[in-house]
């Protein structure tokens, strides 16, 4: 649940965990530049404990701030956040005793683009959260069911609380049924190789190549990215369709296995372009072929760190 | 572009491959087939790699992106590989790999994954007549191919011909 006790909860516990030295920084949400912005806050001391911020607009994946770390860190979880610190252990690339995930109630983040749909996002001075309404303040009030402006992601997330969590503030938020959270790209793969070929390519004229999306994956930590190497340079640089489309598959492809769609790609993306297809496409094929699904339990091994004796090979030619 | 002319150059037209083999069975089962005097249509160029698990899938989409019509790749057979279980995780991440091409609309019949043991060097001649002939019914591969027009194209042409 989003709610004025549970912000208070969370700077009480970022402060006594502070004090006590039991983390030496806390990864978090402070208010961002505009009233419906968050952004990420690195608390280093008590009394910056205060600027800690929980909201339906606490929408970036923390756990891109976890690469590299040497101190112990405190990371404010949502469900999804928390699933790709778990990601980030069972790939060894943090250790367990440097990490206290703090679990926090989540009730699925707001999709800006949605909001712009219904209010001229601009012209909101503030906002407020009264039970399963979003009121916002622009010239008059403004009242929006949460349900109907939470992002697509959120919208087929029925692990809405940490999984993995060292402390959890609050009660843990009831988990939706979510009928088929593959429905999309079920009727996706139902379309003619052509119609699907067109669609990526018109994502691929879209794009403008910015990297918003691979930098803001908990994810992408490769020190120096495909995209950004030029010896050997494996695909242009260029707004060229073939390149950007190439540009996509190895994206997703890259966090096969691996994403556990927390939508925070889609939503940096400034050309409005959908990612999640692509990672849902991925997470279902390796559902159905290897039964993993990423970020649960830290001791189980990636897909593609792992086999099976038996595992399918379709796409084998025999002969 | 008149139609004869158009046919005339269907005709004349050879599939480029790109074939990634791997060192200790595939490379030697094509290898086999040489001193064997197998014969098969010479379009493959292979590139020999250490196991199927070195198969980054850039590559296959850099060949792709270069204008090769196909691309093939193989290893040893599940429970050969040389370092035991290559081809296991290799095979993993072909199987998704595949499954990702189709779903953003290439058509199939331009990538190919096979196994090939050192002693099938019959079996690798019936492979690549396979491989061809799927590729010829496909007709010059489009999709992912980047061309480059103008004076770029020219200049770097004056470059390869001297
Ligand atoms: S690919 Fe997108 S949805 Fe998946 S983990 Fe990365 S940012 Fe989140
Ligand atoms: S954020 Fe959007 S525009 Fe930028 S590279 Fe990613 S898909 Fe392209």
């Amino acid at each position: 649940m989003w709610s004025k006790e549970i912000t208070q909860k969370i700077r009480a516990t970022a402060e006594s965990l502070l004090l006590e030295g039991k983390v030496d920084l806390i990864i978090g949400y402070e208010a961002g530049s505009t009233p419906l912005r968050t952004a990420p806050s690195f608390v280093r001391s008590a009394e910056q404990a205060s600027l800690l911020v929980w909201n339906p607009f606490c929408e970036n994946n923390l756990s891109v701030y976890l690469e590299g770390r040497k101190e112990k860190v405190g990371l404010m979880a949502k469900g999804c956040d928390a699933r790709a610190a778990v990601v980030a252990l069972q790939e060894k690339r943090i250790d367990r005793d440097r990490l206290l995930i703090i679990g926090l109630p989540c009730s699925g983040v707001v999709d800006r683009q949605k909001l712009a749909a219904s209010v001229n996002i601009d012209a909101v001075k503030a906002f407020s959260v009264d039970k399963d309404s979003l009121v916002l303040q622009t010239e008059e009030e403004v009242r929006l069911p949460l349900e109907d402006v939470l992002h697509a992601s959120c919208k087929t997330c029925s692990r809405r609380n940490a999984p993995v969590s060292d402390i959890f503030i609050g009660e843990k938020s009831s988990e939706p049924q979510v009928k088929d959270e593959f429905a999309e790209v079920k009727s996706f793969e139902g379309l003619g190789t052509q119609e699907r070929w067109r669609y990526f390519r018109e994502l691929a004229q879209k794009c403008i190549r910015c990297y918003a999306c691979r930098n803001a994956c908990p994810l992408c930590y490769c020190q120096e990215c495909i995209v950004d190497q030029t010896q050997p340079q494996w695909f242009g640089k260029t707004a060229a369709e073939e390149d950007t489309l190439i540009y996509h598959i190895i994206r997703a492809y890259h966090c096969a296995g691996r994403c556990i769609d927390c939508g925070a790609c889609s939503r940096a993306c400034p050309m409005g372009i959908d990612l999640r297809l692509l990672n849902k496409k991925l997470q279902k094929d390796v559902q159905e072929l290897y039964h993993y699904i990423p970020g649960l339990n830290p001791d189980e091994a990636p897909a593609f760190g792992t086999f099976k004796l038996d595992d399918p090979q379709d796409c084998i030619t025999e002969k | 572009m008149s139609v004869e002319k158009k046919k005339s150059q269907q005709q004349s037209w050879e599939p480029k491959i790109v074939a990634f083999l791997c060192n200790w069975c595939s490379y030697a089962g094509a290898d086999l087939a040489g001193i064997s005097r197998i014969q098969y249509p010479p379009n493959v160029r292979v590139i020999r790699v250490p196991c199927s698990g070195r198969i980054n899938p850039v590559f296959i989409l850099k060949a792709l992106q270069s204008g090769t019509d196909a691309v093939l790749v193989s290893g040893c057979h599940p429970g050969d590989c040389h370092y035991v279980s290559g081809n296991y995780y290799a095979r993993r991440k072909f199987e998704i790999f595949d499954h990702l091409l189709d779903f953003v609309g290439l058509e199939k019949g331009r990538v190919f994954f096979s196994w090939v043991s050192a002693a099938e060097g019959e079996n690798f001649g019936h492979l690549i007549k396979h491989v061809v002939d799927e590729v010829k019914k496909l007709g010059p591969a489009h999709k992912l191919v980047k061309t480059i027009e103008g004076p770029v194209a020219n200049c770097q042409q004056t470059m390869v011909e001297g």
